[in-house]
Order: C-alpha cells, then structure tokens, then sequence
C-alpha cells in the first residue's frame, strides 16, 4: 500500500467536519425531543390514572351524582368492548374479502384499480365525517326504533376500521408466493379451494396482526361515538341502546371539569391505553411468530 | 374437452380437474361473492358522498357554496353560517403541526435510518410508535390538563418579546392555535416519520457509498445522496400528514377554546371545522338549517382532507417518474397509511 500517496482522499476541511458534527448531534437532539412528549404523556398518566384506579373504579358504573363519588368506568369498558367487537365482526370479513377479490381476482384490471383507490379515499375521510354520517343516515331519523344506539357507533368504528383492513390484509395477501396456488391448481383445486385452503391459512398470521392494529386503532376513536352511541351511566347489553364507552366518557368528564370527574377521566385514559397497548403487543407477537415459521 | 383448450391456470381449474359439478359451480359463485364485496365498498363512498350533498342542502342553497365557505360569521343565535373561521382556524393549527411536528419528524426518522447504532433502531422505532397508540381523547386530556397549564407563562413571554412579529403578541388565551398544533404535531409525528423511514430505507445502498466513497462525510451523504432520492416520498409523508391535522377532531376541540372567530394571534382562542361539529351537532338536532350548515362543514372538511391526498398521491408518482436513478428492483409504492407488516405498525 505504500505506492497509495496519503493525500489521495481529499482532506477533510474543519468545516466540513464541524458541520458534520453539528448536524449528527442536531438529528441526534431531535430525535429524543420527539420521545419527550412520550416521556411526559406517559408519566402523567401513570401519576395521575393510578390514584383514580381501585377494584371498585372497575367494577361500577358512573354514578352520575352532582357531588360526591363519581363512580367507576365499568359500563365504559364494557361498551367499548362491545361496540368494537360488533365493529370488528362487521369489518374484518369485509375488508378481508375486499382484500382477497384485489389480489386473486382484480389484480391490475381497472376496476381493481378503481376500488382501491376509493380504499385510499376512505382511509384519508376523518373519523369525525364518518360519525357525522351514521348520525344524519340513522341516528336523526331513529332508524331501528331508537335515536342513539350502540350498534350504530360499532357501524361508524367499522367503516372507519375497513380500509384500514382492507389495506393491510391486500399487503399480507400479495406476500403468499404465487408457487403455492399453482402448486395447489396443478393439483387439481379448484379456485375457491385453493383461496380457502392454502392462501388464507398461509396469510393467516398476517391478517390477525392486521385486523388487531385495525381494532385497537378502533378502539380509541372518540368523534364518531359522540355521534352515534352517545353516552349513558349504566352497563347495557343492549345493543339497540345508548351505550357507554372509555373515550366518550372521558371526553365528557373532561368538559365537566371537576376534580373528582378529571381523577376518573385519568384512571378511564389509563385504562383505555393499556388495552390498545395490549392489543398491540400481541399483534406483535403474532406478526413477529408468523416471521419465524 | 380438448387438451389444447387448457391454456390458463383459470381454464384448467375450470375444467375441473378436481371434477365434482359443485366445485364448478362454486368457483364463480366465490368469484362474484368477493366481486360483490368490492363493489359493496364503491356503493358505500359513492352513497356516503350524495347523501352527505343532499342533507347539507338546505344550507348550501342558503348561503351558496362560495357564500358558505367563505362567509366570515358563524353565528347559530343570528343563523348565519359561514365556515371561514373554521376553516382558517383547520387551516392554522395544520400549519403549526407541519411547522412544529415535521422537522422533528425527518429528523428522527434520518437519525434512526442512517446514524444511530443498529441495536437501537428497533427500539427507537418501536418508541416513536407509541406515540400513535395513544388516543386522540387521551391527548386532549393531557393538553388540557398539562400543556396548557405549564406553557402559558412560556407563550406569554414569548408573546411579550416577540410581539414584534407578525400574528404575535398581546394577551394569551389558556387554550388556543398553538397549543391545538402543538398537540397536532405530536399526533402526526409517528405517521410523518414512519412513512419518511420507509422512504429513506429505500435509497440505494451503491448511491450512499458512492458519496461516502467520494469523501462526502456522513451528513454530506444524506444531504447529496438520501435527501434528493427520498424528496417526493417525504413530500407525499408530509402531505398524509397534513391529512391527518386537517382532520383530527377530539384532541383539539378540547384545546382550541372554540370561539367562532379568527384570532388575531397565534395564541388566540379558535375553532375548528371539526370541532364544531362535534361540539354543536347535539344542539343542532332540532334546527333544521344548523345541522344542515354543520353537515356542510363536514363536506367542507372532507373535501379537504380528499384534495390533501391527492395532492400527495401526485407528488409520490410524479417524484418516483421524475427520478433520474432507476428505481430500486421493488417499485417504491407509498404506503398511504395502514399498517404495513413491519413499517408503520401502530397506525
């Protein structure tokens, strides 16, 4: 290496280097003053959701009392588990099978194309348009027999959760290599076989992961359950009824602005994140488990 | 059938090798169930659209569209609605989410990608999704009770000292447009920075090396080499997000004071086209013409958030034709949003 003369890379200037070094600790500086809004959302919510949390707090309804104790958040993480499950129930098929036409059918035909551009288009609608929407199309006329009702708030979750579905699930579908259906026609399948039988099942961890993240992205929307499902004390099966949920119920002891009213909004907002935390760890798990097989 | 006949998978799987007359029938039946699902979705956009037109009517022909979006009173006691000072105070607090959220935004997703050591990526990345886990109503609780509390005295100095400039100055309202944005930039950070991650993962390898073997120091690298590739992509992220502040409803109805007004200043109390729907449409129940006018503003608002992602959807596939750089083996196809498995998880 000796006949390399040491001046055959350019010298680096000191400014130049200085440069380089104020900007790497910039993005570096950067980069944690994005992880401290974090940092601070979560401590306070630990702070102050822990002293509002106790057995009884999970285990009563709101009280609705002008003065005193406000109750618990039972009917709130009842109905959010309810409203998302029929959401759930609805959208998951549907974006699934939307998916599934894109992939095995539509592939770059026009109306493939057509479709998932709407897709992209419902993605972008705001949460608060489609709670507007299920209000003015069935809460306004008092479709079903009642004004508010819970499975309208799951109806306007789930147009809110389809394209999100729609959208991962086509991602999920299209990573089934193409060797496998042909291995399973060439075995004499016949189309809807080899859909139900070796592509779902192969694409399975994926969509799970998929429609996890879609739920507990639905679980925390608030706008369009104001609209739709209202807001009750009691715990309702009833899905023709008012019912209760964790972010509309904080969203209404916020605006009450009482002490005992905010404490319980801090314990429901503790509450209502660690289940969306929840349901994304084991999207996680899942995504991480179909990686290793 | 002839042999000769069995040309394509479709034909051959027709042709029943498998044979039983209900697989035959079944096939295009699954066909048109799936086809039925998909158009089951156009169906609902193109009703959600005409049935929104129609209940917003009433309003519309009142005031007409221009009169509508562009009137400058909101008024439900004197029932005149003009959208503008919504529509400015939507317009505002986006435009201090981007200014706020999205330099953090590239600046970690660069960090993340290029200089910070690969044991921390996936944690540093995983944190900066949680941010997306954390409800909109969540946010606003903590703004309330948090960030507006602590920063007013920061706001007022600020307005004091820099009352010099422009929309800066006088007296500071408890919840007002910075603090709405300030809350908005939060909420699209994870979205903006995502997406910019993916975008800048896909710079070529043989470009970066080129510049570092060129002599280029590391930030050179992403100044000359990742930048100018990943422009169109961080543009497209940009603008998603901007989508995403447009629309954003709880968080900051329960920040921006909701005075029906254009503020004079950047720490005046506002309202925005979503948060006044949700703020009135339970008043609204009776008044025929002020559920009309709130529908409006949710066409208003959803006309928006529709221009915003087209726009990005355009700078995306012009930015991606106009590279001079072959593009990478994969077309970088922009992940409009969603949870792409192992990209943006927690959207």
């Amino acid at each position: 290496m000796s006949d390399v003369p040491a001046n055959a890379l350019a010298p680096i200037s000191a400014r130049r280097r200085h440069t380089d070094q104020v900007m790497r600790a910039v993005l570096l500086i950067v980069t944690l003053l994005a992880l401290v809004p974090l940092v601070l959302v979560i401590l306070r919510l630990l702070t102050s959701g822990l002293k509002a949390i106790s057995w009884d707090f999970f285990t009563t309804d709101p009280s609705g009392n002008f003065l005193g104790n406000p109750g618990g958040i039972k009917s709130a993480i009842l109905g959010t588990i309810e409203m998302i499950a029929v959401a759930a129930l609805i959208t998951i098929p549907i974006g699934i099978g939307v998916a599934l036409y894109l992939v095995e059918y539509g592939k770059q035909g026009r109306f493939a194309a057509t479709v998932r551009y709407f897709v992209d288009v419902l993605t972008g609608v705001p949460s608060i348009v489609f709670g507007l929407f299920v209000y003015v199309a069935l809460v306004v006329g008092n479709v079903g027999g009642s004004g508010f009702a819970a499975w309208k708030g799951a109806l306007a979750i789930a147009l809110l959760m389809l394209p999100i579905v729609t959208r991962s699930a086509e991602v999920v579908l299209l990573l089934v290599p193409d060797g496998l259906r042909e291995a399973a026609l060439a075995l004499g399948a016949p189309r809807w076989k080899v859909v139900t039988r070796v592509v779902l099942p192969t694409a399975a961890p994926g969509l799970v992961t998929g429609s996890l993240l879609a739920i507990a992205r639905g679980a925390g929307e608030t706008a369009p359950l104001l609209f739709t499902a209202a807001i009750v004390q009691g715990t309702s099966f009833n899905l023709n009824a008012r019912m209760n949920s964790l972010p509309a119920q904080i969203f209404a002891d916020v605006g009450q602005a009482q002490d005992r009213l905010v404490a319980r909004a801090w314990g429901a907002a503790l509450t209502l994140v660690t289940m969306i935390l929840i349901l994304n760890i084991v999207a996680r798990l899942v995504a991480r488990r179909s990686r290793s097989t | 059938m002839e042999a000769g006949a069995l040309t394509t998978r479709d034909d051959l799987a027709a042709a029943g090798l498998a044979g039983s007359s209900r697989g035959r029938l079944a096939d295009p039946a699954f066909k048109w169930f799936l086809t039925i699902l998909a158009v089951l979705i156009l169906a609902i956009i193109v009703f959600f659209f005409v049935f929104l037109i129609n209940k917003a009517s009433p309003a519309i022909s009142k005031f007409g569209l221009f009169g509508f979006t562009f009137g400058a009173e909101w008024n439900v006691s004197k029932s005149v609605y003009g959208a503008w000072p919504l529509l400015v105070g939507t317009l505002i607090t986006s435009a201090v989410a981007l200014v706020i959220g999205v330099p953090i935004a590239l600046g970690a997703a660069l960090y993340i990608t290029e200089l910070c050591p690969a044991r921390l990526r996936a944690p540093l990345t995983m944190l900066l999704e949680l941010l997306a886990a954390v409800p909109s109503v969540v946010y606003g609780l903590w703004g309330v009770f948090f960030l507006i509390p602590k920063l007013r005295p920061a706001e007022q100095w600020f307005a004091d000292t820099f009352s010099f400039l422009p929309f800066v100055g006088g007296s500071v309202a408890g919840p007002n447009y910075f603090i709405a944005g300030l809350i908005l930039a939060i909420m699209i950070l994870p979205i903006v920075s995502a997406i910019s991650r993916e975008v800048i993962s896909t710079v070529p390898a043989e470009l970066k090396e080129g510049a570092l073997a060129l002599g280029a120091t590391r930030w050179e690298m992403i100044r000359l080499a990742v930048l100018p590739y990943s422009r169109a992509g961080i543009a497209g992220a940009i603008m998603l997000g901007l989508g995403r502040a447009v629309g954003e409803t709880i968080a900051v109805t329960l920040v921006i004071g909701n005075a029906p007004q254009i503020g004079k200043q950047i720490f005046d109390q506002g309202y925005t086209l979503a948060a006044v729907i949700a703020n009135e449409f339970g008043e609204a129940a009776n008044n025929k013409l002020h559920s009309a006018a709130l529908i409006a503003a949710g066409l208003v608002l959803f006309v928006l958030t529709l221009l915003i992602n087209a726009i990005a959807r355009y700078i995306v596939v012009r930015g991606n034709r106009m590279r001079d750089i072959p593009p990478p083996e994969e077309e970088l196809t922009m992940p409009t949003t969603g949870p792409l498995i192992g990209g943006p998880v927690m959207q």
